[in-house]
């Protein structure tokens, strides 16, 4: 061995192939010094602080309002009354959930709207995959044209339109041709009682615009499908040609199970915003229709207090509405949470 | 299924010639497929969103009289559902002030969202939880909970004494100001802007739940974009001795400059579409107050629509001129 200074590595041959090397480490205490001590550390620390401390004061700005419609869910007329009752109640009671279950009819306007959203969610995410797929993988004339018009769908707003969409389902009609059977355009051809279809109050005005991908925010579905599409290698559908598939079945057996967690994402996506929509609600439903999410925000006759603390009182009975109205909703969130936000990142909607 | 047997049979059989045009048609079933796959929207738009767009511009020019016993009548006014919006002073006033209100408030949106995401896209502990509660307000707070927090005194009554500074209420009346408007006001008189700017910065400040409720969407949008930045350009750059600063204006910001186009349009779009936009919330009233015969709300609304292109184009003409393509080859 030749001579080496003194904290250098010592390197000794153990057998032909192995090799170990010796070396004297810094003693501790000088190690952490000089991790610790050194500005670079401590312009970290203070950075690492000040991020941490930045997010928790934004996640406070989100929870905090849910905390305080939570807490004051449980109070009752006399703590809007007592000062010293802030976040606490001092009387916890269930009044005003047991009265809006009750009376409000929580339990019909959960199912029906379950019913709504549900098949409403399931058929959107369908036919935004099937759209989705048909704009990214195929090249046909006015592809791009096309998918402007989609574009197109995503801007105009919805207000614009309520009119016209009331009166589309109010006297529904395709191309003229209940008009036609109905005796509309010729009296002998009488085949039908009534001259178009009044479909308000049924679920069919929100099915028809699912199905052809017109519903609420239906254009940022199928943009979120599409730029997924664009990320899944033709290669793989190549494959499937080549082994004998079809289009659909190649669809259907390849690009369907790929596709399932971002199928989940625009299921709830869709699912979540059709829940708390109170637009279309509005529009197709009126008073005599299904009992649905929108018609339980209401004061129950049973909780009509007269006294100082009947605002604040009103405003805590329509918070605890608002809170039975997300609590399924929260509920699967808390279940598909890590599936949204994978799929919105793998979708990655970058244009 | 059936047409791919057929060529596969027909390429052991013919020659090479003829082979070519088997390619070819194969090309043109596909497009064909294509067709079938996208027909659902493209039924749907011809049938029934066509139809539903060229009423709403028909009965913007019309009254509607509803025959009793079904049916309804069409009378010609002509610009008359127009004038009659525009004579109306409080929608005017709307307008404008949601025009104003949206100058200040797209930038805030699109800063907040921006810097949120470079936070969340560093790697540190909790960061799926952080990024599980910036996520609720896009699903949760939507619709029929915006209305209800919209009429809402109650979070601010008791944010007021708890802790000083949040609006946690979610808008309604500012019992708990985070700042003063006559503090700003007097900074803001001593530069040369007008009041009103002030007055909107200060709105701005006092409804930080708002902006960040509002800017859900567009961080996952950068979120995706920062992700979508190879680490190998952040590695070369720290070799080569830049500091992240230098290295955030002159790589990460040039290179989701695209997404930052994209989140414009989209914050234009959606802040004009939300119900809780005031002129929305204005033209939405109208309608139900004045029932089903009432088409001056279609006239109004048309004409919003046209403000909402030219802002469209306005911000994404001034936008694009700073955007950078990366050429993938």
């Amino acid at each position: 061995m030749i001579n080496q200074a003194p904290n250098a590595p010592k390197i000794k041959r153990e057998s032909k192939n192995k090799i170990r090397v010796e070396f004297d480490r810094t003693p501790l205490l000088e190690r952490l010094r000089s991790k610790f001590l050194s500005l670079y550390f401590l312009k970290r620390v203070v950075w690492y602080l000040f991020r941490f401390l930045l997010l928790l004061g934004v996640c406070y700005v989100i929870l905090f309002p849910f905390y305080s419609k939570i807490a004051s869910s449980f109070m009752s007329p006399e703590d809007f009354v007592d000062v010293t009752v802030r976040l606490i109640p001092k009387y916890p009671t269930l009044d005003i959930y047991k009265a809006i279950i009750m009376e409000n009819g929580y339990l019909s306007a959960l199912l029906n709207t379950f019913i709504l959203a549900g098949s409403c969610a399931l058929i959107q995410t369908f036919v935004c995959c099937l759209v989705g797929y048909g704009f990214a993988k195929f090249k046909f004339k006015f592809n791009n044209l096309l998918f402007l018009l989609v574009i197109f769908t995503m801007i105009v707003p919805h207000s614009t339109l309520q009119l016209s969409m009331f009166m589309e389902f109010r006297y529904f009609d395709i191309l003229g041709i209940l008009n036609l059977l109905g005796g509309g355009v010729v009296d002998w051809l009488r085949l039908l009682e009534n001259p178009s279809l009044n479909l308000i109050n049924t679920y069919w005005p929100l099915w028809i615009m699912s199905a052809t991908a017109l519903a609420f925010k239906n254009g940022l579905y199928i943009f979120m499908m599409r730029q997924f599409f664009k990320g899944v290698p033709d290669e793989l559908e190549e494959s499937a040609y080549v082994d004998g598939a079809g289009v659909f079945r190649t669809f259907i057996q390849i690009i369907i199970p790929l596709s399932v967690p971002m199928m989940i994402t625009v299921f709830m996506f869709a699912f979540s915003w059709q829940w708390t929509d109170n637009f279309y609600t509005d529009l197709f439903y009126t008073t005599a229709g299904p009992t649905l999410m929108p018609d339980i925000v209401a004061i129950p006759t049973s909780l009509n207090i007269t006294s100082a603390a009947a605002g604040m009182y009103n405003t805590a009975i329509t918070n605890t509405c608002g809170i039975l109205i997300l609590l399924p909703l929260i509920l699967i969130y808390v279940f598909a949470q890590k599936y949204i936000i994978q799929g919105i990142e793998r979708s990655g909607i970058t244009g | 299924m059936a047409f791919l047997k057929k060529t596969k049979t027909g390429k052991q059989e013919l020659g090479v010639v003829k082979e070519r045009k088997r390619g070819a048609s194969l090309q043109a079933k596909k497009s064909r497929a294509g067709w079938l796959f996208i027909a659902p929207f493209l039924l749907g738009f011809l049938l029934i969103y066509i139809p539903i767009i060229f009423d709403s511009i028909k009965y913007s020019f019309h009254e509607i009289d509803i025959i009793t016993g079904g049916g309804f009548e069409l009378v010609w006014v002509g610009l008359g559902n127009y004038q009659a919006a525009l004579s109306d002073a409080k929608f005017v006033e709307t307008l404008w002030t949601g025009l104003g209100g949206l100058i200040v408030e797209i930038p805030a949106i699109l800063l907040f969202s921006l810097f949120i995401a470079l936070l969340l896209n560093q790697k540190m502990a909790g960061r799926a939880a952080f990024r599980a509660i910036f996520f609720i307000p896009v699903l949760l707070t939507t619709g029929l909970i915006a209305d209800i927090d919209a009429g809402n005194m109650l979070g601010d009554y008791m944010g007021s004494e708890s802790g000083g500074i949040d609006t946690g209420g979610a808008g309604g009346s500012s019992v708990a100001e985070i700042i003063s408007a006559t503090d700003l006001q007097n900074l803001f008189n001593n530069m040369i802007v007008g009041s009103e700017l002030a007055a909107n910065v200060t709105k701005l400040v006092n409804n930080i739940f708002d902006i960040v409720n509002r800017s859900g969407v567009q961080m996952l949008i950068f979120l995706a974009g920062l992700q979508g930045i190879s680490p190998a350009i952040y590695e070369s750059c720290e070799i080569e001795g830049a500091s992240s600063w230098e290295t955030f204006w002159k790589i990460t910001l040039p290179i989701i400059s695209p997404m930052i186009l994209v989140n414009a349009i989209y914050t234009v779009i959606d802040s004009f579409t939300s119900g809780n936009n005031s002129v929305m919330a204005y033209v939405n009233e109208l309608y139900k107050t004045a029932g089903d015969g009432n088409v001056i709300s279609s006239a109004m609304a048309w004409m919003y629509f046209l403000l909402v292109m030219l802002v469209v184009a306005a911000v994404a003409g001034i936008i694009s001129l700073f955007v950078f393509y990366q050429r993938k080859d």
